[in-house]
């Protein structure tokens, strides 16, 4: 069914900008719309929270008053959702990095510092670890901290993290339990031999009531730790910014997380975040444009800028700059392949 | 009586008397602890709300005197005064008020003493009254969120500075403020007059309200008829036999689908098959007629099979004919079970989120809606949206959007008892 054949109830014409997407850039999105919204003469934009697959979805779907303009996400764009916008006509597509989030590992201010490496994290959290001999995978039985890594306290693992359908998530496994699992020579060479079986021991948590799938509400994640000292929670940094007087981070490889270790990528955990826009909305949606001029104006995202202030960490002002060029020319992402 | 001891039956009956009256001593213990225990976690659930939410229906704000010269603005008066720049003058003020600061630090801490609402409610206040330009006039203007809860008690300030938003220097100011008497807590209007925003000082609920009003308008115009006239039907007119026993089990399966699947058939069938706008309140009601239209038969049912058949014979002895039966006699014996029914459905309506995350009503929007087809969220939504926000204001506005959303329950379930009492008293 086509827009032109819609009863007349459609939106005939739609005078706002219409964001879908990941809930990790909903606060984010936000703030810029509502900013746009006050200092402009456009109306403030509506950002749907979908979560980032559930954007992409709805933005493939075509091109057309009844589709969002920009769908932002807390990873990059899938060769198979690229596809997907193909086939529906959604050919030229404009990528905006707009800074970084950082994932934290925090626990309640009363329990002791810790301090993780990749593969504290990886042989605490894995549904695998590798056993006595080389090419052995045993059930991960380590119950305390200290079973880990001897430097580490006797204290009860008790990790509260996100859900699977969570980009946090994505980014936990594929960056901190990764790199962890590489640490292990015979498993780092299965990744060029048998990719599969590498990413199925490096990337599954464990089942066993040790990681406990906490649900999508990082405050609730911080209430939890406030009420149980033991446990360690793992959400975006910017949770744990507006709660330093209730959870302290976890340095991981002997970095803190801070504002400024986040933005100069010493701290290692850390994912961009992204915007998609829709070339051929731009000058037919009223207001996209000036949005795409906020958005990527050093207001918004630079390093003094309101998005630092709600927690974002900000690209370097050259990338900064050159990514600000590429949107105003609307220069549309390559295509693998074309 | 000297024969008691010779009735068989009596002294068994005064011998079992002490145990029986301790079993019913029990039974009833057992009752009042049971509902003392229910009332408990209400007062629970209803004290912690309050004690959190409370707060959030008062704001701090802040006297400012400003200097509304035209140099500042940079405009002509009084030409187009509502381009001037603002923020300058706001900005300005609180240097006059403060002192010049050295860094730039302190200034951007010095300006985040208020919201930044604090200049658009001046050049409102200009916009409304021209001749203002090239005075000074003091206005009060709402604090930022993070000086609105350390004046409300809920920053702790003998913590480390680093680990609090308030700055010592930003509560040295906020104290000069309050020796001067230049800041006050007064009733917090933002909360019912504003949309969403993610300034939690500026946030309300106002477009949340009249989302779930017009969904609610919308349910109740489709759902009362069509399930009154589903009940009239089933129970005066249809033939029993299978069908009707069918038709019966699968409306009682209706009432008990959780609520997610109704969002699912309202994206297929409204959105992606009929192109009705996304977000819209028009499809939120319809999703929500799906879900209240079996509760609204079960208990309009129910309240026309509670009529005595007497009723019914009696009128159709006088020469009713059937429809005269129902709408003369039979309807308005049963119509205040039929309403207490339908108020119960739509309060139900009003509490759902999940079929509306299905129809893009999990949104932020600003702007309140004005029509059925504008975007819309619903109360319930804004109290899942804001208590997924980072900034910690918005706690206490989480609870006190659900104090608001329990007190409509609260009058719609009164409303209720009120009509089903004043009715049957009237029969």
């Amino acid at each position: 069914m086509t827009a032109a054949s819609a009863p007349a109830w459609a939106q005939a014409g739609r005078d706002y900008v219409y964001v879908v997407g990941s809930s990790t850039v909903y606060p984010f999105a936000t703030v810029v719309a509502e900013r746009f919204g006050r200092g402009s003469p456009y109306k403030t934009p509506k950002i749907e929270s979908t979560g980032s697959g559930g954007g992409f979805k709805l933005f493939c779907d075509g091109i057309g008053v009844d589709y969002p303009d920009v769908s932002n996400s807390s990873r990059r764009i899938k060769p198979s959702e690229l596809a997907a916008c193909d086939a529906n006509g959604v050919d030229e597509i404009v990528e905006v990095k707009v800074g970084y989030d950082g994932i934290v590992f925090a626990n309640s201010l009363e329990s002791p510092e810790i301090s993780l490496t990749h593969a504290d994290i990886y042989y605490a959290l894995a549904r695998q670890v590798p056993g006595e001999r080389e090419g052995e995978l045993v059930l991960n039985p380590n119950r305390y901290w200290s079973d880990v890594n001897p430097a580490l306290p006797e204290l009860r693992i008790e990790v509260l993290g996100p859900p699977p359908t969570s980009g946090t998530r994505d980014e936990l496994v594929e960056q901190a339990m990764e790199r962890g699992c590489n640490t292990v020579p015979w498993i780092l060479s299965l990744r060029d031999t048998d990719p599969d079986r590498h990413a199925s021991i490096c990337q599954t948590v464990r089942e066993d009531g040790v990681f406990i799938e906490a649900g999508e509400n990082d405050n609730l994640i911080v209430q939890k730790l406030e009420a149980n000292p033991r446990a360690l929670g793992i959400f975006g940094f910017s949770f744990l910014d507006q709660n330093m007087a209730k959870v302290k981070g976890a340095a991981v490889e002997g970095v803190e997380p801070s504002f400024e270790a986040i933005a100069d990528g010493s701290y290692p955990v850390s994912r961009p975040l992204y915007f998609y826009i829709k070339r051929a909305h731009v000058d037919v949606i009223p207001g996209l444009r000036a949005f795409l001029r906020e958005l990527t104006s050093d207001r918004a995202w630079g390093e003094e800028g309101y998005l630092s202030e709600r927690g974002l960490i900000p690209m370097p002002a050259a990338e900064r700059r050159q990514v600000a060029l590429d949107v105003r020319d609307l220069v549309p992402m390559k295509v693998a392949g074309q | 009586m000297s024969s008691t001891g010779a009735n068989p039956v009596r002294s068994r009956v005064q011998a079992g008397l002490s145990r029986r009256y301790r079993r019913e001593f029990l039974f009833r213990a057992g009752g009042i602890v049971a509902t003392l225990i229910g009332l408990g976690f209400l007062v629970l659930f209803f004290g912690t709300l309050i004690m959190r939410g409370a707060s959030a229906f008062t704001q701090t704000q802040v006297l400012l005197d400003v200097d509304l010269d035209p140099g500042v603005l940079g405009v002509g008066a009084p030409v187009d005064v509502g381009l001037g720049d603002f923020d300058a003058v706001v900005s300005r003020a609180l240097r006059d008020r403060f002192g010049e600061l050295s860094t730039r630090e302190e200034r951007r801490q010095l300006s985040r003493l208020l919201s930044i609402d604090a200049a658009f409610r001046i050049r409102d206040a200009v916009r409304a009254e021209p001749g203002l330009v090239g005075q000074r006039v003091s206005v009060w203007v709402p604090a930022s969120a993070n000086i609105d809860m350390y004046v409300k008690g809920q920053v702790d300030a003998s913590i480390d500075e680093s680990l609090r938003p308030v700055s010592d220097m930003q509560i040295r100011w906020v104290e000069m403020l309050r020796d001067d008497g230049a800041l006050k807590r007064r009733f917090n209007t933002d909360l019912f007059a504003n949309g969403d925003s993610r300034e939690p000082e500026l946030a309300g609920i106002r477009g949340a309200l009249v989302g779930s009003f017009f969904m609610l308008i919308v349910t109740l115009v489709l759902a009362f008829p069509l399930g009154v006239a589903t009940a009239v039907y089933l129970e005066e007119f249809a033939p029993k036999n299978r069908w009707a026993d069918l038709v019966e089990v699968n409306i009682n399966n209706l009432a008990a689908v959780p609520s997610i699947v109704f969002g699912l058939l309202g994206l297929s069938l409204f959105i992606d098959w009929l192109s009705m706008p996304r977000s819209a309140p028009l499809v939120g009601g319809l999703v929500l007629t799906l879900l209240t239209l079996p509760v609204i038969i079960i208990s309009a049912r129910a309240a026309i099979k509670a009529v005595p058949p007497s009723i019914r014979e009696g009128a159709a002895a006088l020469g009713a004919s059937r429809i005269q039966v129902v709408g003369h006699h039979v309807l308005p014996l049963a119509l205040p079970g039929i309403l207490t029914g339908t108020i119960i459905g739509m309060s139900r309506a009003l509490g759902e989120t999940a079929p509306l995350l299905m129809i893009g009503m999990v949104a932020f929007i600003v702007d309140v809606p004005g029509s059925l087809s504008d975007p819309a969220t619903a109360l319930p939504v804004q109290i899942y949206l804001w208590a997924d926000s980072p900034e910690r204001a918005f706690a206490e506005k989480t609870a006190a959007a659900i104090l608001v959303l329990l007190g409509f329950l609260l009058l719609m379930n009164l409303a209720a008892v009120v009509i089903r009492k004043r009715m049957e008293t009237r029969l």
